[in-house]
């Protein structure tokens, strides 16, 4: 485990640090660098500090550990691999996200997961274990949005406008979701922790990342979303 | 080169801002300091600052800044400010030489104090009186800009990188109780030292990340009431419907966020019957005052500040506290620079305003 000091490096630099260090690598005194791990592969990085906008940006299958709090557009366009932050996200977290996983132990700002998608195997997954900021899965097209709200006491775990613009994928709150308005254009299906299926098992990775109890987390209301058809805006922009 | 206001080329910037709620004063050099991390957002454009309480000594005079092309221009403007006021000290900016600051103008800064006179014979108060004298010389006498004219207060501003900024202006040399600052990078004018952030109208200023799109429709309404919209950036007109609302309207600082960030008419048609009359009323009289598009703006006043997202949160802005102090950034970085240890950190939601004010009984 190699460590980089990373305290006032500039990104280029520190990207290029990074890629020549061939194994895993901890990137110490982190503050505001973008682009961190952008379009790596094979290797782990843990960062301690706060990485700057866009960390793991197209991100292959590397696995990046944050320690504290991530910025904004975590996870843009990634690919494949994992980042786990142990601290709350800023907005956009997995936007445009094509493969991979995220897992947040804390809250996610505004549109986590927007333009998500998924071709065949690629299922791109968040985790996000408290609560989740507006426009949630904005432009969903594909994936899993998963929001645990833990300890979380108001009683809404999302923002407004959750699913606005959804045509494909799943997200599953961790609620009944009695005060949460969702579009017209999908379906709410309301489950218990044991109806959940092949979703447990990013809640089980979760609880196992994070150090939580998985069968006290999963003894809870649950509300599946769906899109309502395969295409849930037909005629809205043409006459199609 | 054409000017600002001449032309407009179809912004990414950082925001950042310090305030002691105990009013301690602090030096310029943590604030400048804030916005390396997020040197990416801005492109050398521009770059700037506000600081409140640092004129103590002066505190009961206009402090004017003002950009000059030569010194002829600075002789006429001179002349007709000592038409309205009493120049209590007319004095240069310090500033210092440095590679990354060039093509500076003549800067200057005035401390003023309105002729009773004048005031009594036009019949209207001091503070309207400054607002027009500042209007006048900007649309009127060409190669002069006031770019500041608040009391115990300054807006510093030049083309360059902030950081580069504020060492060009000396900023570890004043003390003050509150600081804004900005990095331009910008989107629909060429960059011009006059169109740096903030922009300063008595003790207002705003600072911004964004670009609004309803622009032209808030500039038509705002020109009604006397204000000149010269540079065509739309941080102007944000200070300009400020002191409308604030001063001239006299609305509290959240009816005026009601009015620049009103919620949704779908948002308002869910509150309590009492709230949403409120609401439709200022959203209906002051129609003319939405700003939409994405936004995130820090708008200075003596004593405080407030913090404002759009409505559909476009831009991010992150708040941290510890202890008397807040603190206020487009990125958890810049505070984490200013302040490395927290109390506590969140991202304040859209149209979310943020009021930090410093506490009762403070003289600043």
């Amino acid at each position: 485990m190699k460590t980089i000091n990373a305290k006032n490096s500039e990104y280029r630099e520190l990207n290029r640090l990074i890629r020549d260090c061939n194994d895993n690598c901890t990137l110490k005194d982190c503050l505001g660098q973008r682009f961190i791990g952008a379009g790596m592969s094979d290797r782990n990085i843990t960062v301690e500090g706060t990485p700057g906008n866009a960390l793991g940006a197209y991100l292959n299958n590397a696995n990046i550990t944050v320690k504290g709090n991530a910025q904004d557009a975590v996870g843009d366009t990634m690919n494949d691999g994992r980042i786990t932050i142990y601290g709350n996200i800023g907005d956009a977290a997995g936007y445009a996200m094509r493969g991979g996983e995220i897992y947040i132990k804390g809250n996610a700002g505004y549109r986590a997961g927007i333009h998500m998608k998924e071709y065949k195997d690629k299922v791109p997954v968040i985790v996000i274990g408290g609560k989740a900021g507006s426009f949630l899965g904005e432009y969903q097209a594909g994936g899993i949005i998963i929001v645990l709200g833990i300890g979380i006491s108001d009683s809404q775990i999302v923002g407004n406008f959750p699913c606005t613009g959804m045509h494909g994928g799943k997200m599953l709150l961790r609620s009944d979701c009695k005060n949460v308005i969702f579009p017209k254009n999908v379906n709410t299906v309301h489950l218990s922790g044991e109806q959940l299926n092949g979703l447990s098992v990013y809640i089980s990775e979760f609880c196992k990342l994070f150090g939580y109890d998985f069968k006290t987390i999963i003894n809870s209301d649950f509300t599946l979303i769906t899109p309502d058809s395969k295409n849930p805006y037909k005629q809205m922009y043409v006459m199609n | 080169m054409k000017k600002e206001g001449q032309i407009r080329i179809p912004s990414g910037c950082a925001i950042s801002a310090v305030i002691s709620k105990d009013g301690e004063r602090m030096s310029g050099e943590s604030i400048t300091n804030s916005m390396r991390p997020m040197h990416d957002r801005s492109n050398g454009l521009g770059g700037g600052f506000a600081a409140y309480g640092i004129y103590p000594e002066h505190k009961d005079e206009y402090a004017f800044h003002i950009f000059f092309d030569d010194n002829v221009t600075r002789e006429t403007c001179e002349r007709f400010l000592k038409e309205g006021f009493e120049m209590v000290k007319a004095e240069l900016i310090p500033t210092r030489k440095i590679p990354e600051i060039t093509d500076e103008p003549l800067i200057w800064r005035y401390f003023l104090s309105p002729l009773k006179s004048v005031l009594a014979s036009m019949q209207i108060d001091e503070k309207e009186f400054v607002v027009r004298t500042v209007m006048k010389i900007n649309t009127e006498i060409k190669g002069a800009y006031v770019f500041s004219s608040g009391k115990n207060m300054g807006a510093f501003k030049a083309v360059g990188f902030p950081e580069d900024v504020g060492r060009f202006y000396r900023l570890e040399d004043y003390g003050a109780y509150m600081w804004t600052a900005h990095g331009r990078y910008p989107t629909n004018t060429p960059g011009w030292w006059g169109g740096a952030h903030p922009f300063a109208l008595l003790d207002y200023s705003v600072v911004h990340n964004g670009e609004i799109s309803s622009y032209d429709a808030n500039r038509r309404f705002i020109e009604m009431f006397g204000y000149k919209c010269n540079l065509q950036t739309d941080t102007e007109v944000i200070t300009y419907i400020a002191d409308y609302l604030l001063r001239r309207q006299e609305l509290t600082l959240e009816e005026t966020a009601c009015v620049i960030a009103a919620p949704f008419w779908d948002t308002i048609r869910r509150k309590p019957e009492e709230e949403m009359k409120k609401l439709s009323y200022l959203r209906n009289v002051f129609s003319g005052l939405l700003i939409t598009g994405p936004f995130s703006i820090i708008l200075g006043f003596k004593g405080g500040l407030m913090a404002l997202n759009d409505r559909l949160k476009l831009r991010s802005m992150v708040v941290g506290e510890k202890g008397d102090k807040v603190f206020i950034a487009s990125e958890e970085a810049a505070i984490r620079t200013m302040q490395p240890e927290l109390d506590r950190i969140y991202s304040p939601a859209g149209g979310q305003p943020v009021i930090v004010k410093v506490k009762e009984g403070i003289v600043l």
